[in-house]
């Protein structure tokens, strides 16, 4: 049987090379992205800015959203927004934070489940008041901040301290670049969100952890070998590792992203940017070429220039 | 590497069936799991995303805790000077302290020993802290300052929290659903899950309600409806209103209480006999028997009002003395509002009110529909991830299969046994894991295939590729784990479900690749010797 064969053996990329392009291209992309956080902003679910969302079917098999979206109006509710998605019957309404505190929120449920009876199955409802709100999102700051703390102490400990700072770099990237994401698709940014956030980090970090292994095993392996080709060997030796498992992982995503339902679907869709678009492009062409400026190696390629110069010789390119 | 002693792939084998078979409770009806010895019982929960159900959280009104801590000192100051004639003006309660002033100066030194002895060390005879329930101190001028403590104020909190968490389990109880559960959640907020439950209204009323009852004389000598209107209210009165929604008519209540809902000792919901509407019957206790036949007895005639947290509910007109020790209450209820009026006076009066402030319901249609979207994820997920895997390695890959496949299973073990609850992020959860399982099968592989193209023979190969390989899938996981763990600490509900799978996911799949998928390959080795590495 002939096997499947992605990558094929013995690629020779200058990725190192390529530094020139993508840390300009990702330098613009973040920045980008940060301005978009800042003047397009993120599409807070009520999670993060409180507020109710109620998930309805309609019992007559179709939703008749003009109508209903008249009903509601009536209801003097402030901002509303109605929703279709998957079958005709199925409707989102997402109620904007009632003021006058958790009572206020409590009291809106209660006229929309009034004014729309029996006509709809009330299939998810949720109601998250001002001050539960608020303290979601800290919690929610803090823990990525947290996350990235331990496991920057984990690589510090792990390799030396130039590798856990390139790989706190490309994280950075990552978040940023997946948050740039959030705010131009509108996705619902909440709790799922933030777990989508905190499962790129750590599965970046995985792709970044599995090359500097590589690195380091380098490193110690072959003590004369400019860092540049080190770095590209790396990266090409464990090309096709890393196209092989994003391709399961996205086959895994796709899955979820088609059968995981709306309660999850802005989980997955940010999975599916920031674990297999951003995440492999990090730790390929951002991690690694990094290092180059971190100094890893340094001791060694002074002695190496050393060696060079009292020889008096070209060093000799390896490989092109 | 590839050596297994006998005695170590037998334990190999034996940890990953243990852990798979505690999987099984899960595969049977709950009924038959339940006839089963209590260790094999454990078994995964659903979550409410899952089940269907109502995840309310509610918070104390603690400022109403605050403020009656400090008008009750206010009440103890008033009895203990009036007790000890001692003349006082401007009694005063504001924020956390009570003002007074002593009138005559020379009463000054005894009014402060004697307030003094209201504030009592904290924490009973066992944790002694040697802090104080109150500060005394005199502010000169006669004035004397007292203060409720921080301490006792925290503790008065966690008290009502406790006993709202005693009277909710009650009236939730009496709803009649199954394994509701009641936490306690931070300082001063309770949270209340209720699986399958089509409406949440019911509950959510029977949580929002206080449930204070009074029963308070009717003043006849001023107008209701004249103070209504001016807005004065005579001193002993408070103005109150009978019936909800549209038709409300004020009425003026004495404010002094002559038996309150404490007194009851039961409450049964039921029919009045000559009109058969719903009604709510009650028996005293003793004590509150005894006041109430006394002020009925004095007072026939007169109207009295019922009233429950500050509505009135019906103002009967006592015909006469009522010295039975029970009664009822008729006020246009339904026979649902009747019962659960029952419920709430069993249950006894929340020590606050409480406010929801956060909800979550998924009604049980919603949540049978993310149970088979979840399966389908989850079989379409594996099923393309097992013929990828069987493409892309051939034999090793089938090896991975199994891996995978027992690395699930082992998942479900791990979560039955620590009787985890599964919510649809929890699936995702484990979705995710097969990748990341896959991964780990990857990263052997292709250092294999790489040690093939040095030159090294296929048993030194495969030998090599297993030990390179296995350090960098611990560095790789451990990074996913601390997220996980994140995950799990910040995270509450759904979100922590999905740090769940995903940790324990992180584990079963070092276990496999570092021994598994070692040993199904060595014995291959072992039994084929082969030449070649067919990937």
């Amino acid at each position: 049987m002939r096997l499947l064969r992605i990558v094929p053996d013995d690629t020779n990329f200058d990725f190192i090379r390529f530094r020139r392009i993508s840390f300009p291209i990702s330098g613009v992309l973040s920045i980008v992205a940060i301005l978009l956080y800042f003047f397009h902003g993120l599409n807070f679910g009520i999670d993060f800015r409180g507020g109710t969302l109620m998930e309805v079917q309609a019992k007559s098999g179709t939703a008749e959203l003009a109508q209903m979206r008249q009903t509601l109006a009536g209801l003097e509710l402030g901002e509303f927004q109605l929703q279709q998605f998957g079958s005709p019957a199925d409707v989102l309404i997402r109620i904007a934070q009632q003021p006058g505190g958790d009572e206020a929120q409590q009291a809106a449920v209660r006229k929309v489940r009034e004014s729309l009876g029996d006509s709809v199955d009330y299939r998810r409802v949720e109601v998250v008041g001002p001050r539960v709100s608020g303290e979601l999102l800290a919690m929610g700051t803090i823990g990525i901040f947290f996350a990235i703390l331990g496991i920057l102490i984990y690589l510090w400990f792990r390799f030396e301290w130039q590798f856990a700072l390139g790989a706190m770099i490309a994280n950075m990237h990552d978040i940023v670049l997946t948050i740039g994401f959030m705010s131009i698709t509108q996705v619902d940014f909440d709790l799922t969100s933030i777990a989508a956030l905190l499962t790129i980090l750590g599965y970046s970090l995985n792709d970044t952890v599995v090359i500097y292994d590589r690195i380091r095993e380098m490193l110690r392996r072959y003590k004369k070998m400019p860092m540049e080709e080190l770095l590209n060997h790396s990266i090409n030796s464990t090309l096709s590792r890393s196209v092989i498992t994003h391709v399961t992982v996205s086959l895994a995503l796709f899955a979820l992203l088609i059968y995981g339902g709306q309660a999850i679907h802005s989980f997955t869709a940010v999975m599916m940017f920031g674990v297999v678009l951003v995440g492999t492009y990090t730790s390929i062409f951002i991690a690694s070429p990094i290092l180059l400026y971190l100094g890893v190696g340094q001791t060694r390629r002074e002695a190496e220039a050393e060696a060079a110069s009292s020889r008096a010789t070209p060093p000799a390119k390896a490989k092109a | 590497m590839l050596y297994f002693s006998r005695w170590k792939a037998a334990g190999v084998l034996a940890v990953a069936l243990l852990v798979m078979l505690c999987a099984v409770p899960n595969f049977f009806p709950d009924k038959v799991v339940e006839s089963w010895p209590k260790w094999a019982q454990r078994h995964l929960v659903l979550g409410l995303d899952l089940q269907g159900g109502s995840h309310i959280l509610l918070e104390v009104d603690s400022n109403a805790v605050r403020r009656e801590k400090v008008e009750n000192l206010r009440d103890d100051v008033r009895r203990v000077l009036r007790d000890a004639r001692i003349g006082y003006v401007g009694l005063t309660a504001r924020g956390d302290t009570v003002e007074v002033r002593i009138r005559e100066g020379a009463d000054a030194t005894q009014a402060l020993t004697k307030l003094r002895e209201l504030s009592q060390p904290l924490g009973g005879l066992l944790g002694n802290t040697g802090q104080r329930s109150v500060d005394v101190s005199d502010q000169g001028n006669g004035v004397i300052r007292l203060t409720v403590t921080q301490a006792a104020m925290t503790e008065r909190i966690r008290q009502s929290v406790e006993q709202s968490i005693q009277i909710i389990e009650r009236r939730v109880n009496e709803l009649g659903t199954v394994e509701p559960s009641i936490q306690r959640q931070g300082v001063d907020r309770i949270l209340v899950q209720v699986p399958g439950l089509q409406d949440p209204s019911r509950l959510k009323a029977l949580l929002g309600t206080t449930a204070k009852l009074t029963f308070r004389l009717v003043d006849m000598n001023n107008s209701a409806a004249e103070a209504a209107q001016s807005g004065r209210v005579p001193p002993d009165d408070e103005l109150l209103y009978e019936g909800r929604g549209g038709q409300r008519t004020p009425i003026l209540v004495e404010k002094r209480i002559m038996v309150s809902g404490e007194d009851l000792t039961d409450a049964q919901p039921g029919f009045d006999s000559r009109t058969s509407e719903p009604i709510v019957s009650f028996r005293f206790n003793t004590t509150g028997g005894r006041r109430f036949a006394q002020v009925t007895q004095e007072n026939v005639g007169r109207p009295f009002a019922i009233v429950l947290d500050n509505e009135v509910i019906s103002a009967p007109v006592i015909r006469e003395p009522i010295l039975g020790g029970s009664g009822q209450i008729s006020g246009n209820f339904t026979v649902q509002s009747a019962n659960d009026l029952a419920i709430l006076l069993r249950a006894g009066a929340l020590p606050a009110p409480l406010t929801i402030i956060e909800e979550r319901t998924v009604g049980p249609g919603l949540g049978q529909d993310s149970i088979e979207r979840g399966k389908l994820a989850a079989y379409l997920g594996g099923g393309l991830v097992i013929v990828f895997m069987f493409a892309t390695y051939g034999l090793f890959g089938l090896f991975a299969n199994i891996a995978v496949m027992v690395n699930v299973a082992m998942i479900f073990g791990v979560l039955s046994l620590l009787n985890a609850t599964l919510t649809l992020p929890g699936i995702a959860g484990i979705v995710l894991t097969v990748g990341i399982a896959v991964d780990s099968n990857v990263l052997i592989y292709e250092r294999i295939r790489e040690e093939v193209r040095a030159g090294r023979s296929a048993i030194m190969a495969i030998d090599a590729g297993f030990s390179r390989a296995l350090a960098t899938i611990l560095d790789s996981n451990v990074t996913t784990f601390i997220a996980a763990a994140v995950l799990f600490f910040i995270g509450t509900g759904a979100v922590r479900g999905f740090a769940v799978t995903l940790g324990i996911g992180i584990l079963t799949t070092l276990f496999t690749a570092f021994t598994l998928t070692r040993l199904i390959v060595a014995v291959w080795v072992r039994a084929r010797r082969p030449q070649t590495v067919p990937m």
